[in-house]
């Protein structure tokens, strides 16, 4: 089965196919190999996301994966970040949960809990 | 008490327009209707912001706080939950009426406005698709707003009508929220967002992009809220092929078929406005035809990335102080920048050539996709700058630097797109 991948280096977005043999074709350049290969082996994504909170005027947080996590476990961390709720004053870059799913990455605050300015 | 400048509109173009004024020691006042500052990047927490001007990928809030960090350490006066809902001018003052539920209706008197109050979404109504009116029909800005600020998510079973990237952003946040997203109807041959997030938002989650497809039917249940829609293909000339229709059930449809720029507050001063950008004609400092009133960032001209509405904000908040500091050459004539051949607009629109700089930001969309394009300028029929742009996309707004001194003192100018031969 031929695998079909459009490569995001840059805005050209070759499509480039993989074939059984894991021969890759399509690419105009050597960095959308690269890309290919990395996207077969070991795709990893950063997650953003909310979290939920205790404080009436910010009742969601906005948060991230400090580092990309493997894409299969997006959904496992979604459910990971949906269990907990803030209950203390947070600043940007705080960590919220630390080594998500073992995974190395740190779930970080993208936004201060801020009151009111 | 008169001001140099007030500036309306908190996010990323109000903040660094008044950053860049207040740090030339001018009095600047910021006057925002949300209550807090930053704008739109507060709804958008996914990442990718800032590769030019920070060389980072931050998320849209941690963007918002590098600048609203600065803002607060300059101690620049500003206003929250304060709508601006008059401007009037007379003499060379400006009345800048405000609302605001504890203060009521206030006046403030300024030298200079900068108007930076973003885009809005286009709806339902300014596409008119036929079918029952129910619940359930929502722009995809504010189902982000819904789910990133207050929590709440709009449906569980979604689809998405266009391909700009707030739906594809959409996309992949309700699915990851647990909502059933059953595909994007795109109107044209080709998607309107970023390659990342056809690649990052759809084909990561199997969520299918129907191009050259539109919504042909809205179908309520008993209860007024949507139940169905039909989707069917359309021809080149966007004609719907007979037969072609799908029946999606569905309890909400996400649009997200565009940005207008808001300049709403302009109305009643007699602005002039450009329809190819559906907002006002500026010149190479931003200013409108109407002396002292300037306009910067999405109410300008909607960017797909906030690092050009940055960059243009400030320059616009240089323009002003300029324009304070009486630094102009001579009261001199204006030449006219118009788009040609693949251009579908150009800012500014205006030169004024008793505004002598160095460089001239020329920003500008192409009507279609083209590789190994020149971007040529002419003047008088004659070929006065010319640039290689490597590839260019509808999608991208591209921004180049014209050299002041290439500009003859006469006749127009025409920018146009050709392919390299
Ligand atoms: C969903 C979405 C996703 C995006 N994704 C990316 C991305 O991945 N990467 C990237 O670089 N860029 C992205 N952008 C683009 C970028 O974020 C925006 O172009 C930029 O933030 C716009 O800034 P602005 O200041 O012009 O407008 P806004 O942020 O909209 O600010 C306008 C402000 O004016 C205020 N206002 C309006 N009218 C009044 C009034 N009458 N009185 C007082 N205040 C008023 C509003 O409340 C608002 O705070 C995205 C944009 C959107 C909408």
């Amino acid at each position: 089965m031929k695998k079909e991948f459009i490569c995001i280096v840059c805005p050209r977005g070759c499509r480039i196919s993989v074939d059984d043999d894991l021969n890759i074709s399509g690419n105009q350049c050597p960095r959308g190999k690269t890309y290919v290969e990395n996207e077969m082996k070991s795709p990893t994504r950063i997650l953003t996301t909310t979290v939920k909170t205790i404080f009436e005027y910010t009742p969601r947080l906005s948060c991230k994966t400090d580092k990309p996590i493997p894409k299969e476990l997006l959904f496992k961390a979604m459910e990971v970040i949906n269990d907990v709720v803030i209950e203390e004053e947070i600043n940007i870059g705080d960590i919220i949960i630390m080594n998500i799913l073992d995974t190395g990455a740190n779930v970080i605050a993208t936004k201060p809990s801020r009151k009111k300015e | 008490m008169m001001k140099d400048v007030i500036v309306i509109g908190g996010g990323a173009g109000g903040l660094a327009a008044a950053i860049e004024i207040h740090q030339a020691g001018k009095d600047v006042l910021l006057i925002e209707r949300e209550e807090f500052l930053g704008g739109i990047l507060n709804q958008c927490i996914h990442n990718g912001f800032g590769l030019e001007v920070f060389k980072e990928e931050y998320t849209g809030p941690e963007y918002a706080n590098q600048f609203i960090d600065v803002f607060l350490q300059e101690k620049i006066d500003y206003l929250l939950d304060t709508t601006v809902i008059g401007l009037k001018k007379e003499g060379h003052i400006f009345t800048v009426e405000t609302s605001n539920e504890s203060q009521g209706i206030e006046f403030y008197q300024t030298q200079t406005v900068v108007v930076s109050t973003g885009s809005y979404e286009r709806t339902r109504g300014q596409i008119s698709i036929p079918g029952d009116r129910p619940y359930g029909v929502i722009t995809a800005g504010s189902a982000q707003r819904y789910l990133n600020t207050d929590g709440l998510l709009v449906g569980k079973k979604v689809f998405i009508l266009g391909s700009g990237d707030i739906g594809l952003i959409m996309a992949r946040r309700m699915k990851l929220e647990g909502a059933e997203v059953l595909g994007v109807a795109e109107i044209m041959p080709h998607s309107n967002g970023l390659n990342r997030n056809i690649v990052q938002c759809l084909n990561d989650f199997d969520i299918p992009l129907y191009l050259s497809h539109t919504v042909t039917e809205i179908i309520a249940d008993d209860h007024q809220r949507l139940s169905k829609i039909k989707v069917s293909k359309v021809d080149e000339s966007f004609r719907v092929i007979k037969g072609s229709e799908k029946v999606f059930e569905v309890d909400t449809l996400l649009l997200s078929i565009g940005l207008i720029p808001d300049v709403t507050i302009l109305d009643d001063l007699g602005v002039e406005i450009d329809k190819r950008t559906k907002s006002v004609k500026v010149n190479q400092a931003y200013e409108t035809n109407i002396e002292g009133l300037f306009v910067c960032g999405n109410a300008l001209q909607v960017h797909d990335l906030v690092d050009n509405v940055t960059l243009e904000s400030k320059r616009a908040g240089q323009a002003v102080v300029r324009y304070l500091n009486k630094d102009k050459v001579k009261e001199n004539h204006t030449l006219s920048l118009n788009p040609g051949t693949n251009l579908a607009y150009i800012t500014p629109q205006r030169l004024d050539m008793g505004l002598e700089q160095e460089n001239i930001s020329l920003s500008f969309r192409s009507r279609k996709k083209m590789e190994k394009a020149v971007c040529k300028i002419y003047q008088n029929s004659q070929l006065i700058f010319e640039k290689k742009l490597f590839f260019v996309l509808p999608a991208e707004m591209e921004t180049i630097q014209l050299p002041f001194k290439t500009i003859q003192d006469q006749g127009d100018l025409k920018v146009e797109l050709e392919v390299k031969s």
